[in-house]
């Protein structure tokens, strides 16, 4: 990777003979969130270049999908982004129905709206509480975590997973929902209001957290589209730009809600869009609540062989927009499984927005992209 | 021929009991007017003075060493604890009754631990770094006035032996940085080196206000001028700015968040201590602790008049030693909430904080002083 040329002039004295120097951040690092490796070029604090080297914790999942039946790869995607693995579980299936033209329960759809919205939630309340402790605030962290175990049990109750949860199926769900859902969610919606009002008013107005968030990493919408960005890393810089609106799928577009942007693209912007999703996750759970229809929740799935050919389908998972796409020769198993996950391209502007800035931003404005390094490696 | 009249002794058991009364109630007058005399005495026919001298002196040592030792085990457990109610947890609670035994435990831990030192370490230097953090704050212990005449030593410059010494901890965090022959503890170091001497500036001149106030450098002294009206107040408005200012440079200066940028754990992994474990970590962590009880102490004694009770409160004739640990404490639970509720600030936001504003202010804090003292207002 060429070394992009500072955006700031380097801050060191022309007095002073000073050297460069290396220093590996990672594989084993408090603040890069699993196992990635910076490698940064620095003059004193000062960053002139960042390398994020990947390939840690790659498992091959792409590959091993090619050798097992369909209806066996779910559990491989509750391994990639574990932080909103129904949301990656619901990225397979769909494909996959949209290969065999499968038409699936109206409740399905929904219970699958519901629980990728809360797994939206628990995930950025538990970005909340890492990105705060990113910036040194531990106290943050459990404040974070208090809410997203709310979610984590309600899953656990639902699927008997606290984290890899298997509960798509091709053609709906794996079980109907229990007869606490309901209640447990409104439950989980209000405690979430007070919440999100609870971190604006101890995390967003602190001195300190602006002065380490705004306008720091500055990504601009053009370099944001150019990157291939997605979810809150896209829209903070300005881009009004999310698939369960402009590529609606599922029950979307029956549901009331809007896109939350930020303006300049700094770690306080997309700080601000996270918050502010967790507010429309909450209205689009008390509305599919309202609208949830009974009947089946799996549709009756004969063979799983999907006809020759190349399918692609995708949608927003917590962290951007995920693709799956794979080349089918008619058989039980895919010919290639590929999938594309916004982490690797949210990743890839490190590099372009941290130079210049000190380390101790280079882990702000890594916290702000939201990473997560197995959903990256796969 | 009449019997001669009995001596009026009391007998031995009475004469402990009020010795030791007299030591409950008023440590610093059975000291230094009973035990140090006594002591002479005994000495005095087999020894040269200066041997006395040195035997007082070794005595005093040790009793500083038990009343470190006990504040900091008290300092961990009342860190967890403050830490667990800021974070919605209930803090160590399973050893002894509410986790009383919790720090015992902590220590049996790390002497268990394995002394490494990294084979391209500075080894003198790596070794000596956490005796040096020590040696620091016991030199700074020396002149702090527990009570009325309770103290190992009352310099008639008390108070610019406090300031000359209490840079001095910088020293072991620079060995350390340096010696550990790693690059995060040789920027944890670099970092306390500019952080250090820059927030030994406002302090001083916060100190160099209440001493021109108070007309005194000697650390009784100053005490002993706020009978009638803690510097809080009795400096007027300059009174709570210097306070301010100085747990703000204080809680800077002992490497405290928000000011903990030598050791920032997501940034620097543990900064200068890295590759430090056992009992060579924790004596880091017991200098921190006891600079932190000598920060709050400090801040006690030159502002919130030390030893002397609250005005009407004296009639009720609590010994003056549980004063100043009741303020300290109370200084000491500021800097705790300090650390678990902010985040941490950036390296130049550091310096611009005291170069900028808090140097400036305590200028105008000094002059305003001085005014204050030449109007006669005290």
């Amino acid at each position: 990777m060429d070394s992009p040329a500072p955006n700031r002039a380097p801050q060191a004295k022309d007095a002073l003979k000073t050297e460069e120097y290396f220093i590996n951040m990672g594989p084993q690092h408090p603040s890069t969130h699993g196992v990635l490796r910076l490698v940064m070029r620095l003059d004193g604090e000062t960053v002139l270049q960042v390398v994020p080297h990947l390939g840690y914790i790659h498992r091959s999942i792409e590959r091993m999908c090619e050798w097992d039946v369909y209806p066996q790869l779910v559990h491989f995607t509750d391994r990639m982004d574990y932080l909103s693995a129904m949301s990656t579980n619901w990225a397979y299936v769909q494909v996959v129905e949209k290969a065999l033209g499968l038409v699936v329960p109206e409740r399905a759809e929904y219970i699958r709206v519901m629980v990728a919205e809360l797994n939206r939630l628990s995930s950025h309340a538990m970005w909340f509480g890492a990105y705060c402790m990113d910036l040194g605030a531990a106290s943050a962290f459990f404040y974070g975590f208090r809410e997203r175990e709310l979610v984590v049990d309600l899953f656990e109750t639902l699927c008997g997973q606290r984290l890899t949860y298997n509960y798509m199926r091709i053609g709906g769900v794996s079980k109907d929902l229990t007869e606490d859902f309901a209640p447990r969610v409104r439950d989980i919606c209000e405690t979430f209001k007070r919440a999100v009002d609870e971190y604006e008013r101890l995390v967003s107005g602190n001195v300190i957290f602006r002065q380490r968030t705004e306008g720091i990493g500055i990504l601009s919408p053009e370099k944001a589209v150019g990157y291939g960005c997605g979810g809150p890393v896209l829209r903070g810089s300005g881009v009004r730009y999310d698939l369960r609106k402009d590529d609606p799928y599922s029950v979307y577009p029956r549901l009331k809600f809007d896109v939350p942007v930020g303006s300049r693209g700094d770690c306080f912007d997309r700080y601000r869009v996270r918050l502010e999703e967790m507010r429309q996750s909450v209205r689009i759970l008390e509305q599919a609540l309202e609208q949830l229809p009974g009947g089946a929740w799996m549709a009756d799935v004969k063979a799983v062989r999907p006809a020759k050919g190349e399918y692609y389908a995708r949608l927003e998972t917590a962290r951007g927009d995920m693709g799956v796409y794979f080349v089918s020769q008619g058989g039980t198993k895919p010919y290639r499984m590929k999938f594309r996950t916004a982490c690797f391209s949210n990743l890839s502007c490190l590099p372009e927005i941290s130079v210049g800035w000190k380390i101790a931003d280079v882990v702000s404005i890594l916290g702000s992209l939201d990473v997560v390094i197995p959903d990256i490696d796969r | 021929m009449t019997p001669a009249p009995l001596p009026l002794v009391p007998p031995p058991a009475f004469r402990l009991g009020a010795f030791l009364w007299k030591l409950v109630l008023t440590p610093g007058a059975a000291l230094s007017g009973t035990v140090a005399p006594a002591l002479r005495a005994a000495l005095g026919p087999h020894l040269p003075p200066a041997g006395v001298e040195a035997v007082l002196a070794l005595l005093c040592f040790v009793a500083m060493s038990g009343f470190v030792t006990v504040t900091a085990l008290v300092l961990t457990l009342a860190e967890r604890k403050v830490a667990a109610f800021f974070q919605n947890r209930k803090g160590p609670n399973r050893v002894g009754p509410w986790g009383l035994l919790q720090p015992i435990a902590d220590v049996v831990k790390l002497l268990q631990k394995e002394d490494t030192v990294p084979r391209a370490a500075d080894r003198p230097v790596f070794l000596l770094a956490p005796f040096m953090a020590m040696a620091a704050t016991y030199m700074v212990l020396a002149v702090l006035p527990f009570d009325r005449g309770l103290a190992v030593t009352d310099l008639d410059l008390g108070v610019l032996y406090i300031t000359a010494v209490s840079g001095l901890g910088v020293l072991s965090i620079l060995m350390a940085g340096w010696a550990s022959a790693n690059k995060y503890s040789l920027l944890g170091g670099l970092r306390s080196a500019a952080q250090i001497v820059s927030y030994e500036l406002s302090p001083a001149l916060v100190v160099l206000s209440v001493v021109l106030f108070s007309g005194t450098l000697s650390v009784q002294g100053i005490v002993e001028r706020q009978a009638a009206g803690w510097n809080l107040w009795a400096m007027g408005p300059m009174g709570v700015v210097g306070m301010l200012i100085y747990l703000t440079a204080g809680t800077a200066e002992i490497n405290r968040a928000p000011f903990d940028l030598p050791e920032a754990e997501s940034e620097l992994t543990a900064g200068y201590h890295t590759e430090y474990s056992g009992m060579r970590f924790s004596m880091f962590q017991l200098a921190e602790f006891m600079n932190m009880f000598v920060v709050a102490a400090l801040t006690a004694t030159l502002f919130l008049g030390g030893w002397q009770p609250l005005g009407p409160l004296a009639a009720l004739h609590i010994p003056g030693y549980l004063w100043f640990f009741g303020k300290s404490g109370a200084m000491v639970f500021v800097i705790m909430w300090f650390r678990w509720t902010f985040p941490r600030v950036r390296v130049d936001q550091l310096m611009t904080l005291e170069w900028k504003i808090l140097l400036p202010l305590s200028f105008l804090n000094l002059i305003g002083v001085a005014l204050w003292t030449a109007l006669g207002m005290k």
